[in-house]
């Protein structure tokens, strides 16, 4: 079966007057369908840059991305970005910025209007469909960014520290939320985070950079016993601190790659 | 979402409202304290009624000339001149900062010329505009066009270029081109700094016209102002720039 994604040698360095930044180093590995992805490691070793490559918005300097076993050139439709921040615009009402990307994509059919309206209601906002993103909390807002992504139908998610931005409580529960949307609507994500435990408890798979430039330093399954379990179920179980004392170690060796 | 509104709430509006009727008040009685002494000091002699006029003086001469319809017919050419050069500027400004945003290179190299042309004193452009233009409200209305318009076309070209790049990530992400960030992103981002920029403005049209009635009417007030000054009936000067002040 072809993996959903593939990632082979992929090589990235940015260009500014000031020099050349190189980014990111030899980055080979795949996810398969209906896999969840965790990319942790060091601030600035190139997680970002591996999803915009990843989604099409900047081309690398050597290597290729296949989705579908299709070569990636441009924004593939295929593909939802999920931004750090949610950049839900204040001009525009949660309903209208969640069918943002619907719009641009000339899809705004009575059909798209319809899923968006569904998906809103599934995820407890139809109250708030005419509201501006100012008068939501920090939770409900990414649950809309979310909407939005989600609207547009696509396979594989890039979730880019989704949770980053709220506080820790609401984190947990957001988290727990979205990973279980993503999990029930069988799809394929690839998740940044600075947080190893939120990493462990998304993730089937960890996958470990080094320092920049980023360099794989390692794969690591996530093997619970029980698969259904979600994130914040995945905290009590005993396998849990084995797989963060794991994450932990690998990212603490001194350089040396795997 | 509307909740029942509870006794905070509306002590809290009765609070806001009647902060708004002692500004509205307090606005009212500061014109009223000016005219005031106005009146009083052209009265008792302490400033020279000749010159500076007082507002009894304007108000007869306003009455004289409401009489005979003259002043309407003068506010309202200033005012349809104003407005146009004014629509004039809006939209140059918008496009022409659209241009600039849609080529980094171009708006580089323009860059100095824009900031020479807005601080160039445009009045002393006039001349040249009334020997090309000719005697009309042509060259009033480019004269108050070149007041405001290019730094109308810096101030939004400043403002499209330090949206957040993030945004604009987004757009491109949901699979937009440059067309989509400037139709989802840049204008309706941008329309707080366009109407702040069009308070800015109205007034500087204002100024263009008057400049441009300076040099060349044959009415507006403008025109009034210079005949008035030439005959040197201060009233009339006062009267006028009184109605500016109005128009705005
Ligand atoms: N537009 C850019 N121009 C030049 N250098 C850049 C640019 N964007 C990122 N970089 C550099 O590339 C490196 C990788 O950036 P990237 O944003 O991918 O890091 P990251 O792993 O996502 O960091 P963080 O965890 O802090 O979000 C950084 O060291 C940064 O300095
Ligand atoms: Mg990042």
């Amino acid at each position: 079966m072809i993996p959903k994604l593939q990632v082979k040698d992929l090589s990235y360095s940015y260009h500014t007057m000031d020099g050349e930044t190189e980014a990111l180093s030899d980055i080979s590995f795949e996810v398969s369908a209906g896999e969840f992805l965790a990319v942790v490691g060091p601030s600035g070793c190139g997680k970002s840059t591996l999803l915009s490559l990843i989604c099409g918005l900047i081309k690398p300097d050597s290597g290729e991305v296949l989705l579908d076993g299709h070569s990636v050139s441009g924004v593939e439709a295929g593909i939802g970005y999920m931004l750090q921040k949610d950049h839900l615009f204040e001009w525009r009402t949660i309903f209208s910025n969640a069918a943002l990307g619907l719009e641009i994509q000339k899809k705004l059919t009575n059909e798209g209007k319809k899923r968006v309206s569904d998906l809103l209601s599934v995820y407890g906002l139809e109250s708030f469909a005419d509201s501006r993103p100012s008068e939501l909390s920090g939770g409900m807002r990414q649950r809309a960014a979310l909407i939005r992504t989600l609207a547009l139908q696509p396979d594989l998610l890039l979730l880019d520290e989704p949770f980053s931005a709220l506080d820790y409580q609401t984190r947990l529960s957001v988290c727990d939320d979205i990973s279980t949307i993503i999990r029930g609507r069988k799809k394929t994500a690839v998740l940044i985070t600075h947080d190893l435990s939120e990493a462990v408890s998304v993730a089937d798979r960890i996958l470990i950079l080094t320092r920049r430039p980023g360099r794989i330093k390692g794969i690591l399954t996530m093997d619970f016993a029980d698969k259904s379990l979600s994130p914040l179920k995945r905290r009590n179980c005993p396998e849990f601190s084995k797989y963060f004392n794991e994450v932990w170690r690998i990212l603490e060796q001194p350089g040396g790659v795997l | 979402m509307k909740t029942q509104i509870t006794l905070a709430q509306q002590e809290f509006v009765a609070r806001q409202k009647k902060r708004r009727r002692l500004v509205g008040v307090g606005r009212i009685f500061l014109l009223a304290a000016i005219l005031a002494l106005w009146e009083a000091s052209a009265r008792l002699g302490l400033i020279n009624d000749f010159i500076f006029s007082s507002p009894s003086r304007i108000g007869l001469c306003f009455y004289g000339m409401a009489l005979d319809g003259s002043i309407f017919l003068h506010t309202g050419i200033t005012i349809l001149e104003t407005l146009l050069s004014f629509f004039l500027v809006v939209l140059l400004g918008i496009v022409g900062a659209v241009l600039l945003w849609s080529s980094r290179t171009v708006s580089e190299i323009l860059d100095p010329y824009l900031v020479m042309l807005n601080s160039l004193p445009k009045s002393a452009l006039a001349p040249i505009l009334i020997v090309w233009l000719g005697n009309n409200m042509k060259t009033i209305i480019v004269a108050a066009v070149s007041v405001a318009v290019f730094g109308s076309i810096l101030t939004l070209h400043n403002g499209f270029t330090s949206v957040d790049p993030d945004q604009v990530k987004l757009i491109y992400s949901l699979g937009g081109n440059r067309f989509d960030v400037l139709k989802k992103v840049l204008l309706p981002g941008s329309v707080p700094l366009i109407i702040s920029n069009m308070k800015v403005n109205i007034g500087l049209c204002l100024v263009g016209v008057i400049i441009g009635e300076f040099l060349s009417a044959q009415a507006g007030l403008g025109y009034l102002i210079i005949y008035g000054s030439q005959v040197f009936k201060r009233a009339h000067k006062h009267i006028f720039s009184k109605r500016e002040c109005f128009i705005c």
